[in-house]
């Protein structure tokens, strides 16, 4: 590998989350945006024509070496690391609401799924998937609620726009469509 | 996602805080147990036959013993209010809207949303199967970028921040030196008197910090000085305090 993928790789390693190209970038100065981007390309050819037991993906808007899904079971069994609990019905009903019509208020939530949301709500906060991103008008100045860095990772998105549009879904809701399609921006 | 109705795993809300949760029949809503009615009868989504759908909906709702759930209890009052509508004679065809209209458009938002949902739990199972580096238990904060700031920003924060202060509270702070010497004087005279003596009787009740520190640092100091000796026969106990030096051998 070339020093700049040398480089890349150690401040990948080196970090829990993701990073952003715009940060890798500061990690070099000389480098110019293709030359980084090369670098991350044969980072990625490497690990994955070499045959490492880790791979480059890009996600949550940055990039992050992970261990390969086949070693997970032996990973796990070994107690060396252990899966996340996964979300439940409730928490993933809430969450695909909100990504798609973020920012947004309690009330619409409710109105959308049928039932109370509140506590839903409370878990996706501590758990760093959603935010409060700004209160909305009307009564009481309602808390909007939109999703994280975190949740585009948690999903392995690499941005909310990866998400199907509202239109490329099977039913398609005629009047509301405009509606339904992912907001710009996490 | 919609395992049977009777599925007995229950599905975890993170927190557990809710006394009743609907989750743990499957159904993550009265939309939800509604969808999965239409698609066991088989009928059409925008020609819904209300009546038959609400009869089931209200059988299913007893079975689950879900009756105490209000979200279900609004949408079989929602379905009967409808039911009844179409009953109704609709005279001019033209004008006549379809009392059904609100609830189809809920119906395949809500489907929707479960598309999204199928997607969701799909790349999420996908992220779950590969591990990242762990993160530290304390992570440090990275170090703040160098501040920049104008003279007059600084300036102007300072103003922002004395504006939010009202009153300055000031408590006048009296200086009261640890008088150790003076407590082992004190000590001295009482062991001269008596041969023992306990810690309770030596700092009176309502004693002020200072007080009791000074006491229990002369005490230390005489004790290291092999002045007296200083006992406790039981944790939590009163302390016995002895001129008694010699019985130390034991």
């Amino acid at each position: 590998m070339t020093s700049l993928a040398k480089l890349l790789e150690a401040a990948l390693f080196a970090s829990a989350r993701p990073i952003p190209t715009e940060e890798l970038a500061t990690l070099d100065k000389e480098a110019s945006p293709a030359a980084l981007l090369a670098a991350l390309d044969e980072m990625r050819e490497h690990y994955d024509i070499e045959g490492h037991g880790v791979e480059l993906v890009e996600i949550g808007g940055g990039w992050q070496i992970l261990t390969r899904a086949e070693y997970t079971e032996a990973i796990e069994r070994a107690q060396l690391a252990a899966r996340p609990q996964r979300l439940s019905a409730a928490a993933l009903e809430t969450l695909a609401i909100i990504a798609y019509r973020q920012p947004i208020g309690r009330v619409e939530i409710e109105e959308i799924r049928g039932v109370n949301v509140g506590s839903v709500l409370k878990s996706l906060h501590e758990r760093g998937l959603i935010d409060v991103t700004g209160r909305g008008e009307g009564l009481g100045r309602p808390l909007l609620y939109g999703t994280t860095p975190l949740f585009l990772e948690h999903f392995a998105l690499r941005h909310l726009e990866e998400l199907p549009r509202g239109d490329e879904l099977a039913i398609a809701l005629r009047q509301r469509e405009s509606e339904v399609t992912p907001t710009e921006g996490a | 996602m919609t395992a049977p109705a009777a599925a007995a795993a229950p599905m975890t809300n993170g927190d557990g805080s809710h006394s009743f949760m609907v989750e743990l029949s499957a159904f993550s809503g009265p939309l939800d147990l509604l969808l999965t009615l239409i698609r066991d009868e088989q009928v059409d989504i925008y020609d819904i036959p209300i009546a038959r759908v609400a009869e089931q909906f209200l059988l299913r709702i007893r079975t689950l013993e879900l009756n105490e759930a209000a979200d279900y209890l609004e949408m079989a009052a929602r379905l009967l209010r409808i039911k009844a509508q179409m009953l109704l004679p609709r005279g001019d065809e033209a004008l006549w809207e379809d009392p059904r209209a609100e609830l189809v458009r809920r119906l395949l938002e809500y489907q929707q949303m479960r598309e999204v949902v199928d997607v969701l739990e799909r790349r999420g199972e996908e992220r779950r199967n590969q591990f990242s580096r762990t993160f530290l238990p304390f992570q440090a904060e990275p170090p703040q970028a160098p501040l920049a700031m104008s003279l007059s920003e600084l300036l102007a924060a300072v103003d922002r921040v004395l504006r939010t202060v009202r009153q300055p509270a000031l408590h006048e702070v009296v200086p009261r030196s640890v008088d150790v010497l003076g407590a082992m004087a004190l000590i001295r005279s009482v062991l001269a008197l008596r041969a023992q003596i306990l810690w309770t009787e030596l700092v009176e009740r309502g004693a002020e910090p200072w007080q009791v520190l000074s006491t229990l640092l002369g005490l230390l100091e005489m004790a290291k000085a092999g002045e007296l000796r200083v006992v406790q026969p039981r944790p939590f106990a009163n302390v016995e305090i002895s001129r008694d030096i010699a019985g130390q051998a034991a």
